[in-house]
């Protein structure tokens, strides 16, 4: 068993085009860009007590257009993951019936809503 | 590979976080207005004790749950099993949790 | 939808690298199993596959057509040929005995793992009970026993593909129909056999179980219905404690 990750493992031609397993594969990338996020997010906001000029620095950089548009695909994937997860509680926890798809659309729907909020502030502001 | 434990502990954490994303979400979008600066996020965290909770709850939350997401990864898409795979886990975890307790004391700290 | 060539290429998985092109005429009602079976009788005599009943009620006759596990007995080719072809392979997730023939072992080893068996709560000296088939509970438990053990949502499920020891959809919705039926009396053993390193919890909810499910059965819905079962033990426990 070799360490590296291999995507093979998810063997065999599959169909896999619906709603719900769309659903699963976007909370799981999500999931793992912020995980990967977070150690960057964690150690440049630690420069405040290190290095403020430095933080500073990285902090100018969110004027920049391309700092910004990842800024703001951050915070559509955080939006993404929470709503993602809630309907994912609500379909495994509440007895359900067909209105958890409802449910996922409306989860999509406020992830984008709060986006657009975002990056509205973010330019507009 | 997940228990009812690690299930348990992860839905937990998700909704206690959920909140608490909802309030980051607010304070970036608060807080981006007119630019970021080291003066302005220290002027409105330091010393106060509510961030301190409010971030510091958040970033274990975080670490637990990102701990158990890495560790279904590592084991259905890298292959990883047994001690290896509880490496990753308690590594991601506790590695996130030093990483984000010193970020949380950083700009909370007097 | 009529057929609107007179041949079809079938194309036959026949192992890691060998695949096997016929043609075979077309016929209107023609099912996937009636392919195969042509194939088998006019083609190649040594093309093995398995089926009994080709109604739909055996559960012995499911097969990738064109990377979607179905019941091949009841699955027109009209619904599934892409324009004169269509890939035939065996069902995903269990090992290949002979070409299209799964081995079937694994799919029923953890359908009694996971308690998949009638616990009887009377003997047959007790008068029969009566069941009252509106309660809740009854209709829950309803809602599974339709499975024909065709492996097909085994084989859709991407979990069993990369967890080998989880116990999958069918076993773990058998296991919630009898967790929902009053005649049976190992609730706990159930729960156990349920919550372990292979049990519900591993389910990430791909739905692939429910939207490829041939008898229109939702497993995905079942193993919620044990982790919220699990989930409120979870809380009770503590609550007692």
């Amino acid at each position: 068993m070799g360490g590296h990750c291999d995507m093979n493992r998810v063997k065999g031609s599959m169909s896999r085009a619906h709603p719900l397993w769309l659903a699963y594969i976007v909370h799981r990338i999500s999931g793992i860009i912020l995980a990967l996020f977070l150690p960057l997010h964690f150690w440049v906001l630690a420069m405040a007590l290190t290095d403020p000029t430095r933080l500073d620095g990285f902090l100018h950089l969110t004027e920049h257009s391309l700092v910004k548009l990842a800024e703001f695909g951050l915070v559509v994937l955080l939006a993404i993951h929470m709503f993602g997860g809630l309907r994912l509680m609500a379909l495994e926890w509440l007895p359900w019936a067909s209105w958890q798809k409802t449910l996922a659309a409306a989860a999509t729907a406020l992830a984008f809503l709060t986006a657009t909020l975002f990056l509205l502030n973010a330019y507009g502001g | 590979m997940l228990n009812l434990r690690l299930y348990m502990l992860q839905r937990i954490t998700a909704l206690l976080m959920a909140p608490l994303v909802l309030g980051h979400l607010a304070v970036m979008i608060y807080a981006v207005q007119g630019g970021l600066s080291t003066a302005e996020i220290l002027g409105r965290t330091q010393g106060s004790v509510s961030w301190l909770l409010f971030y510091g709850t958040f970033v274990i939350a975080a670490a637990i749950h990102a701990a158990i997401g890495l560790r279904v990864i590592a084991y259905e898409w890298c292959g990883l099993k047994g001690g290896i795979l509880d490496l990753v886990m308690w590594g991601g975890g506790l590695g996130l949790l030093a990483l984000g307790g010193r970020a949380v004391w950083a700009v909370t700290a007097i | 939808m009529p057929m609107t060539t007179d041949q079809i290429k079938v194309s036959i998985q026949r192992g890691e690298d060998r695949t096997d092109v016929f043609d075979v005429p077309a016929y209107e009602n023609q099912t996937v199993l009636d392919v195969v079976s042509w194939i088998q009788q006019y083609a190649d005599p040594t093309l093995s596959y398995r089926f009994a009943c080709r109604v739909g009620m055996c559960g012995s006759c499911a097969m990738m057509v064109n990377g979607v596990p179905r019941w091949t007995c009841r699955t027109h080719m009209s619904k599934v040929c892409d324009g004169d072809t269509v890939t035939i392979g065996p069902l995903r997730n269990l090992p290949v005995i002979k070409d299209l023939a799964v081995d079937m072992d694994p799919f029923f080893d953890k359908w009694t793992a996971a308690e998949g068996v009638h616990h009887p709560s009377a003997s047959r000296d007790d008068p029969i009970a009566s069941i009252d088939p509106e309660t809740p509970q009854r209709v829950t438990a309803n809602a599974g026993i339709e499975c024909i053990n065709c492996a097909v949502c085994y084989a859709a499920c991407d979990t069993v593909a990369t967890q080998p020891d989880y116990l999958g959809p069918a076993a773990l919705q058998r296991a919630w129909t009898l967790l929902n039926d009053s005649k049976d009396s190992a609730r706990t053993d159930i729960i156990d056999a349920i919550s372990g390193n292979d049990g519900c919890h591993n389910c990430h909810s791909m739905g692939s179980c429910t939207v490829y499910c041939p008898n229109e059965l939702d497993p995905m819905s079942a193993i919620a219905g044990l982790k919220r079962e699990t989930a409120t033990a979870f809380f009770k426990r503590r609550g007692n404690a």
